[in-house]
């Protein structure tokens, strides 16, 4: 390193004699690695205009066939060119808020466990296994759910719902392994990772001090929790969910695998769904027509803003809160 | 004193929500145990040399192998690391020297909501831009999809690992006299240097496992294709053509190809960390 600094000396010394063309050179350098920013600033805004533009421009097609009716429609007839949304965005919604449901709540007290209780190393080893979740592809979720948990879900879990709790009609009718109830799971799994780090970072992040004035005050360490330290973070915890399920939402291979992918609308989480995003991985290369390639490109239309506004707005919150 | 003078009601309230959230957080890492007990258990009695290289058999044949998948997904993946790395680490710098601009941090935003977006509707993007217009799928294509899906992470772990250098050092070499130019180029990246790399590592080793974005543009092959302009086999897809398929023998293979898979991902992840302390510590002692 030293040899280094001292050759780098030289060079200044002996440019000494020849300042302005070195300044030149210096000059023409700092433009052009400021040019080189700026033109890679503007490729990386026209990569992520261009994905709303493309998908905007591909899809008008079906766009002007079925206008709005598109998202309320159920029908689903690629022989007759009849398409509609319904069923699938009814999958998506529902899969994905009872996963955000369960992966909220659970997320949530495993980040406060990690942050207030924890002892340091068996934080430290949870929150790395916490970690390796979060980087499994979802390829290994889907395939562990298909062999795993719906067969599980269809021979164990569903049974015993329906038992206990039949007579609400999400859980009547025919038991399936592969259904709404095992997307939710799966998706919850894969969605908890993310629930539980934000939330463990920003509890971590309170001051001392509101710990100390809340126990000094006679309430007892979970009184604090939930009382001072969780409203605290709040807006950053919801910022968290929206982000979660911005990726359950999007979340298409570990999904496709186990909700059944049948295009109707069951009150049933034990019958079959479908979600936007498995449609377009199953359909998208037999997509046939141009008018069936179209609505299947608007469904990814959707999904892209429902994900922007849902993202957007969790990562609003986050970076309020940091703030 | 002061525990004994709040009611025992409070105290056992107290002591059954914190058991509650012990149990959640083992729970959740019980779940990472089960899952990846599963994939050992199942993908290594799948295991066997020739998987590793032979190409895929047809139903009913013995001893098909995901070589060209394993292939295929290294060029896939290298071309996308070579598409979004430099981009990525320039607008990282940008949104990371100049953070207190308005644009800085409408990039950073940016970028963040990017990292949301589902990969299928990036799939599309690249179907609609490359395969459309070039008349066929290809592990460009594939390449493209791979490298959007991985520009917002660079951007952000560059971003951070600038922002992380001590605002001391900064203000030393300004204080020299030194250009903004001079400053990020032997100051800030010499210092943001050891974040940046495992911001590139834990980029690819995230991308790696990608799936859906893959189905329309590389498409997959049962052959072996060297040629990225080519539809290329994937680990990836394989494993998802095997696992949704009704024979037993292929289902067993989808389980060796996810145990590849996750072991190739996990390494990269370990990989990112190590360089994180080899280069720290390469950094910390001139």
């Amino acid at each position: 390193m030293k040899s280094r600094a001292a050759a780098a000396d030289r060079r200044h010394f002996d440019s000494r004699g020849h300042k302005g063309a070195a300044q030149r050179r210096e000059r023409i350098a700092a433009r052009l690695f400021t040019g080189v920013l700026y033109v890679c600033c503007l490729v990386f805004l026209l990569v992520l205009g261009g994905l709303a533009i493309t998908l905007l421009w591909k899809s008008r097609l079906s766009l002007a066939t079925f206008g709005p009716e598109f998202l309320w429609s159920s029908e689903w007839d690629p022989v007759h060119g009849r398409f509609g949304a319904a069923p699938f965005l009814y999958g998506t919604m529902v899969s994905s808020l009872l996963a955000l449901l369960l992966a909220g709540s659970i997320g949530l007290l495993a980040g406060v466990f990690l942050a207030e209780f924890a002892p340091r190393r068996l934080g430290a080893a949870l929150g790395a296994m916490i970690e390796l979740l979060a980087a499994v592809p979802s390829i290994v979720y889907g395939l562990w759910g298909l062999f795993v948990l719906a067969p599980f879900v269809g021979g164990w879990l569903g049974p015993a719902l329906q038992a206990a709790f039949g007579f609400l009609p999400i859980f009547q009718g025919p038991i399936y392994g592969v259904s709404m109830l095992t997307a939710a799971l799966v998706l919850s799994v894969m969605i908890v990772p993310t629930i539980a780090a934000i939330t463990r970072d920003l509890i971590a992040a309170t001051p001392m001090r509101y710990r100390e004035a809340s126990l000094a005050l006679g309430a007892t360490r979970w009184e604090t929790i939930a009382k001072v330290l969780i409203p605290e973070v709040r807006g950053g915890i919801f910022g968290a969910c929206m982000l979660a399920l911005g990726r359950a939402l999007g979340e298409t291979i570990a999904t496709t695998m186990v909700i059944g992918n049948r295009p109707a609308i069951a009150a049933s989480l034990l019958a079959p769904g479908y979600t936007v995003a498995s449609v377009i991985a199953n359909e998208f290369t037999e997509a046939t027509s141009d008018l069936y390639l179209s609505a299947l490109i608007e469904l990814g239309l959707i999904l892209l803003l429902i994900s922007l506004l849902v993202v957007g707005i969790g990562r609003l919150m986050l970076r309020l809160v940091v703030r | 004193m002061g525990v004994l003078s709040i009611p025992a009601r409070r105290r056992i309230a107290s002591a059954l929500w914190t058991a509650a959230a012990a149990l959640c957080a083992c729970g959740v890492a019980a779940v990472l145990l089960l899952v990846l007990g599963y994939i050992l258990r199942e993908g290594f009695a799948a295991l066997s040399p020739s998987f590793f290289v032979r190409l895929p058999r047809p139903v009913g044949v013995p001893g098909g192998g995901i070589g060209n998948g394993i292939v295929g997904s290294a060029i896939t993946v290298a071309i996308a690391a070579l598409m979004a790395f430099p981009a990525g680490i320039f607008v990282g710098i940008y949104a990371g020297v100049y953070a207190h601009r308005r644009l800085a941090q409408g990039l950073s935003f940016l970028a963040d909501v990017l990292a949301g977006v589902p990969s299928i509707a990036i799939g599309i993007y690249a179907y609609i831009l490359l395969v459309i217009p070039f008349r066929g799928f290809s592990a460009v294509s594939a390449s493209f999809a791979l490298a959007v899906l991985m520009m917002p992470l660079v951007i952000r772990t560059t971003e951070g690992a600038l922002q992380g250098v001590p605002r001391e050092l900064r203000e030393a070499a300004t204080a020299l006299g030194a250009t903004d130019y001079r400053v990020t180029g032997k100051v800030l990246l010499a210092a943001a240097r050891p974040g940046i790399v495992t911001g590139l590592l834990l980029a690819v080793a995230r991308i790696t496992g990608e799936t859906a974005p893959l189905l329309f543009t590389a498409f997959g092959n049962q052959f072996w294709e060297f040629d990225p302009t080519k539809p290329m086999a994937e680990l990836p897809l394989q494993i998802f053509t095997y696992a949704i398929s009704p024979y037993r023998d292929w289902h067993r293979q989808a389980w060796g190809g996810a145990l590849v898979l996750i072991a190739a991902v996990f390494l990269l992840s370990l990989a990112a960390r190590l360089s994180f302390r080899l280069l720290r510590r390469g950094a910390a002692e001139p």
